[in-house]
Formats: C-alpha cells, structure tokens, sequence
C-alpha cells in the first residue's frame, strides 16, 4: 500500500510499504477514506519528538472502511464505516473502566513502556503514528491501518454522512470538547482560550454548548481569528494589544473565570532531553516555552478553573505556582479521553448541533501529503486544517 | 537460600522497594552476602482465583517471560524450567512448589543440587472496588559462580527490574486484554523479527 512515512526532521514522502494484516483476535483493519494532518504531527515533523525510527508511518487522524476482523471482534463488521480514536485502549483496565481512556495500562506494549515510565512515574497509553513512547502504532497517513483493540475505539458512523463532517471525532473535536469540559463552566460565565488553531477553535465551539455566557479567543493569525469570530467569540490579537490587561478589562475587572491553554508546548517541550533526561536542567532554562500557560494562570480570575489541552512533553521553567497557589486556582489537563466523547459528540453531529466542517482548508490526495505537512507548518494561516485521501486523484502543482 | 520474606524490616514498604535491593541488605534473615531480590507489584482487573489458577499452571509462563524457553510439570509439585542463556545456550533446574494456597500464594524453588539456585513467590490478595487484585512478584536468586554464573548474571542480572516489571505487565495483558497488545502491522512482519 501506499503510506507516508517519516523518514527524519522535516523529511516525510509517501512510498509503498506492506498491507497491514490482522494480529490480534481483536484488531480490524481499515481501509482509510480521509485522513487529516495534525498540529502535533508538526512536532513530529520537525523531529522534536524523540522515539521515531525511519519509515515510521505517521496519522492519527482518520476513518475509513472495515474490510477484515480478528476472530473474537464481536463488535465490527467488514463494511462498515468507522472513525478511529487516535489513542488505542484496551477497555478492560482499571482507568478503561473508569472511561479514563488515555490513560489506558495496557494498550502500549510491554517493551516501548519503560521510557515514559522513568519520565512520568507511569507509562503511557499507546497512540497511532506518534513515536516508540507510544508503542510504535503504525498510523493512518496511509491507505490502510491495522487498529488494535478494535472492538473498544472505533465508533460506527451512518452511511450517507460525508467523512468531513465526522472525521475530527478522531481527535480534534473530542480533544476541543473536553477542554471546555474541563473549565466545568457555569453561567454567565466568561472563558478565555489561547491559540485559534484546530483544537482551539473547537474550544470555543464546545464552550459555547456547554453554557459559556462570553468567550474570548487570543491568537495573531487573523484568518484564525476571523473562524473564532465566526463562531461567536471576542477575539485579542496578542501582537496588537497587552493580553491580560485586554482580559481584565474585557471582564469588568474580574478576570476570565477559565481559561484555556491550547498552545501547548509548540515546538520545544517533547525534545528528546526533555523527556529523557531530567539532569540536563540547562535545557528547561529558556524563558518563553510556556509563555501562554503562565499568562493563563496570570489571567484567570481568583479561585478560577484552567484547562490544559495543549501538549507538553517535559519540564517547564518559571512555573508561576506562587499565583497558581495564592488565587487559589483549579487545573484540569491530560490527552482526550476520545472513547468517552465520541458517542455524545456523533449524536450532535448528526442532530446538526456541531459542524465542523468550516475548519477543512485543503483536501489532498494522499500522495501530495509532504506538501501538505510543509504548507500546513509554513502557511499557518492560510492552512487551518489538511484533510488528506487516497485516491483523490487532483494532484497539486509542486510550487 | 532465604525463606520467603516480603517486607523490609519495622516498616510497611515491601522488601522490593529497598535503596539496596540486596536481600540479605534488605531484611533477609537467613540470606546470603550475594542473594539477590526482584520485586514488582501490579493491579490486574481480574479475581484472584483465575490469576493463580493461569500462574499455577507454570507452563504458561513463557507466554509473558521473555527468558523462559518452556516449564514441564511433573508430579509432586515439581517442575522443570529451562531458560535462553546467552549464545543458544540453555539453562535448566528443577523447582518444587514450597507453599501452594489456591487464590492466593504461590511459591517455588529450586531443588537442592540445582545449578542455578533461586526462589520465587507470586502473591494475590483483593484491591479495592474496581481496582481487581494485587499480584505481587519477588524473586530471589543466588548467582552461582564461574561460567555457569557468567552466563545467568547475562539472562537476569542485565535490568532484572526493568524485565521483571515487562514480565507483569505482558502478563496483565494477557488477562484483562486476552491478547498481547503489539505494534506489528502484520503477521508477517511478526515473522521477519522473529
């Protein structure tokens, strides 16, 4: 088949690797429909993520097909349609059963655990496409993918509903959803979310329907700021003005009452000392690696809520526990419990209460996906979201 | 060879968890200056009664220990386990099980005259609600010396923490998931590794 593969720092191209088959009695696999690049596929991009190896196929944003089934998977049947969580989970472990889904015990085989073990005291659940930390999953950049516990992630979508419509339930809108839902909004009240990229705008989305009375966004890609406007937020151009004197002013003195961090680490945390060597202290000392978390925590109103969906890998330097402590402030964070949302979220999806579709930029076909990976990471504002597939057939002009 | 000991002396952190986990360093009374100690505990969704009843039939431990070739039971408790060592090599002894109480402990260890002594014990006692059962694992060995010892310090001595906490945690696949979660993208590509 044919698959984008990584092939080292700012280096992907698509070549025909082997078809992926079952292994397991409970995978399936899938003939892949659409696929999406990314934000955090970047930092695999650009090599900041350690644990990638040569060939590695990337994507964990993606749905498609099921054309075969393991033996003792009661749940899929070869036809239909599915959307794939990014993160694998077994659904019988303890954190499983408690719909903690990304902190599954078991889906990240025994041999990639000790990594993330040794750095975050506990090892990591598996993901598709995102590094031997994460068990090394082939993903879905691809025309195939075999899906491990198949029978516990992929959710069944009704034919005759086109892929862009439920294809971010893979990742993007579940992750978005769960941001606000950790700012356990109430009304009236005002949320503020920094960074309008894909996760941050479903932020907004989400805190809309979950009964933000205001919500505030902040990025400076003014075609990202025009989407959140769209979609009914205020909106600050932190290039433009002084946030958080902004914020205080925007909230009669008060301050946000939950803010939203979805910037995450951007292009520094996860580097490969970060993660796997502690001692070197030197490597945590730059100053604006976590620039947007300390303004959260600055920002937000006393004995307010933060939500941290953005990724950070390692250490952070500055850490304002001082204010965190003294304003006496809540902070909820983590990957998507994508498993746990899925359902509720297709079921708005369906109802018409959530369209997604208005993020999609650009489709291209699968075998134009290094283009895509370069546009998407050079031309932030023009490219919100790249929607690969296979088989498109228009091929873009190599510029 | 030590009697089976769990728990550092006058305080409740199991033996395993000592800053030196030398056994006899530890709290092992009867232990000699080289016994070693390797120890992990984990959670497993499951009752009590069908983790032992899978560990009591050791011949399914190769199937979650990398080192073991294959355990053959034989009569009276005993069995006879033989292990990779390094260079196709092979070692093998003979254990017999020293405390055998159904649902809860199983203990072993190799019989006298064995070339490789050690001893081991797995533990299944109730979690709290939702949490299964707690299987605790401690191994003690006693490398033995010259060449034989050479090659046993390679099969265990290398990361026996690390190896022995991949041990458990393949066997906590195997019984909440019924399957061993793995990256290969096909049978095939289990085949080539192989």
């Amino acid at each position: 088949m044919r698959a984008l593969t990584w092939q080292g720092k700012q280096d992907v191209r698509v070549e025909t690797v082997p078809d992926p088959g079952i292994v397991n009695p409970r995978d399936a696999i899938i003939r892949i429909t659409s696929t999406a690049i990314c934000g955090s596929d970047l930092h695999l991009y650009d090599h900041y993520i350690p644990g990638m190896r040569d060939g590695d196929i990337l994507g964990h944003e993606f749905m498609g097909e099921v054309v075969d089934v393991g033996g003792s998977n009661k749940k899929l049947k070869v036809g239909q349609r599915v959307v794939v969580p990014f993160l694998i989970a077994c659904g019988d472990c303890f954190f499983c059963k408690k719909q903690q889904f990304s902190a599954c015990d078991n889906s990240n085989p025994a041999e990639t655990t000790d990594a993330s073990e040794i750095a975050y005291g506990y090892p990591m659940a598996a993901a598709f496409g995102y590094s031997h930390l994460t068990g090394g999953y082939s993903g879905g950049q691809a025309e195939y993918a075999r899906v491990p516990f198949a029978d516990v992630g992929p959710i069944v979508v009704p034919d005759g509903i086109e892929d862009d419509k439920v294809l971010f339930l893979s990742d993007i809108l579940p992750t978005g959803w769960m941001a606000a839902d950790n700012c356990d909004i109430e009304p009236g009240d005002v949320v503020a979310v920094w960074g309008c990229g894909p996760v941050g705008l479903f932020s907004v989305q989400s805190a809309f329907l979950l009964g933000a009375h205001r919500v505030i966004a902040i990025d400076h890609h003014p075609r990202r700021l025009e989407l959140a406007k769209q979609l009914g937020a205020e909106v600050i151009d932190f290039e433009q003005v002084n946030v958080r004197e902004a914020l205080a002013e925007m909230t009669g003195g008060i301050g946000p009452d939950a803010c939203i961090d979805a910037v995450g680490m951007e292009s520094h945390g996860m580097s490969p000392d970060n993660i796997l060597d502690h001692v070197k202290v030197k490597t945590f000392m730059a100053t604006d690696r976590i620039h947007a978390l300390r303004q959260v925590i600055l920002a937000t109103r006393k004995g307010g809520r933060i939500s941290i969906p953005g990724v950070y890998g390692g250490m952070a330097d500055k850490f304002p526990i001082g204010a965190l402590m003294e304003k006496g402030l809540q902070i909820k964070s983590g990957q998507t419990h994508v498993q746990k949302y899925m359902p509720q979220l297709l079921d708005m999806i369906l109802d018409g209460k959530i369209d997604t579709t208005f993020l999609i930029s650009h489709h291209l076909d699968l075998e134009d996906a290094a283009i895509g990976y370069k546009n998407f990471k050079e031309k932030q504002n023009e490219y919100t979201k790249v929607v690969l597939r296979p088989g498109l057939g228009q091929r873009v002009a190599v510029h | 060879m030590a009697e089976r000991t769990t728990h550092t002396r006058g305080a409740d952190a199991p033996l395993t968890a000592a800053k030196n986990p030398d056994a006899r360093a530890a709290g092992l009374e009867a232990g000699d200056d080289s016994d070693e100690l390797v120890g992990r505990t984990v959670s497993i969704n499951r009752s009590r009664q069908e983790l032992y009843d899978f560990w009591r039939d050791f011949r399914n431990l190769p199937l979650f220990m990398e080192n073991i070739q294959s355990v053959t039971m034989g009569d009276g408790g005993r069995s006879h386990w033989v292990v990779r060592g390094p260079a196709n090599s092979e070692l093998e002894w003979d254990s017999e099980i020293i405390e055998d109480v159904p649902g809860e402990v199983i203990a072993w260890r190799s019989v006298e005259g064995a070339g490789v002594k050690n001893s081991g014990a797995v533990e299944f006692r109730d979690s709290t609600n939702g949490r299964g059962t707690i299987v605790s694992v401690t191994i003690v060995y006693d490398p033995p010396g010259g060449a034989l010892g050479k090659a046993f310090a390679k099969v265990f001595r290398r990361e026996p923490r690390i190896q022995a906490r991949q041990e458990l945690r393949r066997f906590k696949q195997i019984m909440e998931c019924g399957e061993l979660p793995t990256a290969a993208i096909s049978p095939d590509a289990i085949l080539e590794e192989a």
